[in-house]
């Protein structure tokens, strides 16, 4: 048989590169479990947003200047004149917001399933030292637009370094390349911004998901789907990431971006939110603005540095509060990993952290009265009591026996018509002059009021009883 | 030629050897890198002195200069503030300035050359913001503890009008004093010290 041009091509590429192997390792041979819910979209969407940044970004810098004289000018200039620089640098603004949002849910998930525990500790220490390096790409990002916000936010986390002792000093004087934020400080921002932190990021990611594809995916059952194999080494309860899982996160994409375009064309500044109105003023290095509070993606680490009144204290515990995150799967001591099979001490203890990490996020965007100081306290007290109580907790928790194999989960078009059922009643149709009956039918679907009654203590019994 | 085989002690010196080599050189090499993220000669060197008229100030006005790109307010007090500040010093934490930054000329109680004008940079110590200046008592968001002062919208953090920080908020220390001295009664020179100009 004669060989077609075509495969000659792909065979000499294929001889050199090993791009089959690649493509199948950790696509089309990658097994996942197949149980992956709603939270396991928060991975590729993570990924999709780090492609937007770096796209939108590289265009940004085409107009952008990163001096102290020209940096706010140029983005009114990108947003007035520049065509479609709007568009641009919304995608780029709303995308960081974005990008915080998809990754604390893809956090939660981990912290739902267990997903940081053995064997997977790596995989977790990876993803935190993402999370940090997308904290320090968003903060030096957020100096370049050269507002008030910008200047005074900068000015408030550079002096948190001046706050450790001996060395503090030195080192925010060197951290800025000035005695104040100036045009030292955005200029280096910039270059960090643009060159530095986004190859740590991508280099990150590259180790987040080899790290990942070498112990295999978790699920919401926390079952390691390697113990039970087929006759042909595959995991019985796994399916081949691609097509399945692609074809599944296509969906999520698509559901992403009609929501990412919303805020895009609708709200980009999401009342304050995305983009703080002060910073709408320029840098004035005389005056801070009346209320500054960082972009709400900081706000609870913010809360929790502002409730200790010790300038050391407050900058250890600000610290501290992500530090402890990076300790968790040492922290936890239960031999489950999935909600699904904890004590209920574990979801009392994740709900009210979660409550507090969204109630210190609120209150670190408004001012420090007294009141709010004392709110941020016992918050920051339960954010910090959720890992350091934890190897207690966890020890002591009641655990349900964990299934050899993943538990399938009624779907709600299975359930539907039996909940139809128990919630109405048939009646005879109305026959009075006038009323036109259903063609074919005399009788008419009512609700019944005894059937709603139960499945609502149904649903309240069951949600309490899930607690435990 | 060698015949004995791989002597493996020397191998192990040469390697140990050629890393120390190697890092010890590595670290030469990023002293210029970390080196350049200093400040510049340039912004080492700027930073000259201010003048100041203050003869067209008002009783309770406050004025905001640059010095060094900071803020430096120069504020003329009242006799009833004046009065006020020596009620104060126990909600104080460092109601002597005994552990902040000032010229030893303004190191008093109301931290300040001549009683009625202060002058300070107008940074927090905590961790940089500017406050805003409250002089008002007891005004509704602050409480009725307030007796007037700098608040820090930053933080939290609650200064006298001499600068003095209270007990139980975020900032360590008083406001910092710059350096400064009177040229004439009503002229004042920021940036260069009395100590300085009487030596």
């Amino acid at each position: 048989m004669k060989r077609s041009r075509i495969t000659e091509c792909n065979d000499w590429f294929l001889e050199r590169f090993p791009l089959t192997k690649l493509w199948n390792e950790h696509m089309a041979h990658y097994y996942a479990p197949k149980n992956f819910n709603f939270w396991y979209f928060f991975g590729s969407l993570a990924l999709l947003v780090l492609v937007n940044q770096i796209l939108t970004g590289i265009f940004l810098t085409m107009n952008y200047k990163p001096d102290a004289k020209l940096a706010f000018d140029s983005v009114e200039y990108i947003m007035r004149d520049v065509n479609w620089g709007w568009l641009i640098r919304y995608m780029h603004s709303t995308g960081s917001s974005a990008f915080f949002i998809v990754v604390y849910l893809h956090m939660f998930r981990g912290l739902l399933y267990g997903s940081f525990k053995h064997p997977r500790e790596l995989v977790w220490i990876f993803g935190m030292l993402l999370f940090v390096a997308l904290m320090a790409e968003a903060f030096m990002g957020y100096l370049l637009p050269w507002g008030q916000m910008s200047y005074w936010g900068a000015q408030v986390i550079i002096s948190l370094f001046s706050a450790i002792p001996v060395i503090g000093d030195d080192l925010s004087l060197w951290l800025r390349g000035d005695y104040v934020v100036s045009d030292a400080t955005l200029n280096r921002f910039f270059a960090f911004h643009v060159i530095a932190v986004p190859l740590a990021l991508v280099m990150l990611v590259f180790l987040h998901i080899v790290a990942l594809h070498e112990v295999g995916s978790n699920n919401p059952d926390g079952i390691e789907i390697k113990e039970s194999k087929d006759p042909w080494g595959h995991p019985v309860d796994g399916i081949p990431f691609h097509p399945y899982y692609t074809v599944k996160d296509l969906v999520g994409v698509g559901v992403f971006m009609l929501f990412f375009a919303t805020v895009i064309f609708y709200m980009p500044e999401m009342g304050g939110y995305f983009l703080e109105h002060a910073n709408f003023i320029p840098a004035d290095p005389m005056k801070t603005p009346e209320h500054i509070a960082p972009v709400w993606y900081f706000t609870p680490f913010y809360a929790i540095l502002r409730a200790i009144p010790d300038k050391f204290a407050g900058v250890i515990g600000m610290g501290g509060a992500i530090v402890v995150l990076f300790l968790l799967p040492w922290l936890d001591r239960s031999p489950v990993k999935s909600i699904r099979y904890r004590g209920g001490i574990y979801k009392k203890a994740l709900m009210l952290f979660v409550i507090s990490f969204l109630a210190l996020g609120y209150l670190g965007t408004q001012p420090a009265t007294p009141t709010a100081t004392i709110f941020a306290r016992i918050f920051s007290a339960i954010y910090f009591g959720f890992f350091l109580l934890m190897p207690l907790y966890t020890r002591w928790e009641k655990t349900k026996p964990v299934p050899k194999r993943l538990t399938t989960v009624h779907s709600l078009e299975e359930q539907l018509p039996a909940l139809i059922e128990e919630i109405t009643v048939l009646k005879p149709a109305a026959t009075e002059i006038g009323h036109t009956a259903f063609k074919g039918s005399s009788f008419t679907r009512q609700p019944n009021p005894e059937g709603i009654k139960n499945v609502i203590s149904r649903l309240a019994k069951k949600a309490i009883g899930s607690l435990d | 030629m060698n015949n004995k085989g791989v002597d493996q002690s020397k191998r192990q010196f040469l390697t140990t050897a050629l890393t120390v080599v190697g890092a010890v050189g590595t670290g030469y090499l990023a002293v210029p890198f970390l080196a350049q993220m200093q400040p510049s000669a340039k912004a080492m060197a700027a930073g000259a002195p201010v003048e100041v008229d203050i003869s067209k100030m008002e009783p309770g006005q406050l004025i905001r200069v640059a010095w060094r790109g900071k803020p430096v307010w120069i504020l003329n007090r009242t006799p009833q503030v004046l009065e006020t500040l020596k009620t104060l010093d126990n909600e104080l934490r460092d109601p002597l300035s005994q552990e902040s930054i000032q010229p030893e000329s303004s190191k008093n109680p109301v931290r300040s050359i001549k009683p009625e004008v202060f002058v300070a940079v107008g940074l927090c110590t905590h961790l940089g913001c500017s406050p805003t200046f409250r002089p008002e008592i007891a005004p509704n968001d602050l409480g009725d503890k307030w007796k007037g002062g700098f608040f820090c919208p930053c933080h939290g953090s609650w200064f006298d009008l001499a600068g003095r920080v209270y007990r139980g908020v975020p900032a360590p220390t008083n406001l910092e004093i710059p350096p400064y001295r009177y040229i004439t009664d009503t002229q004042l020179i920021i940036g260069e010290s009395a100590e300085e100009a009487s030596a």
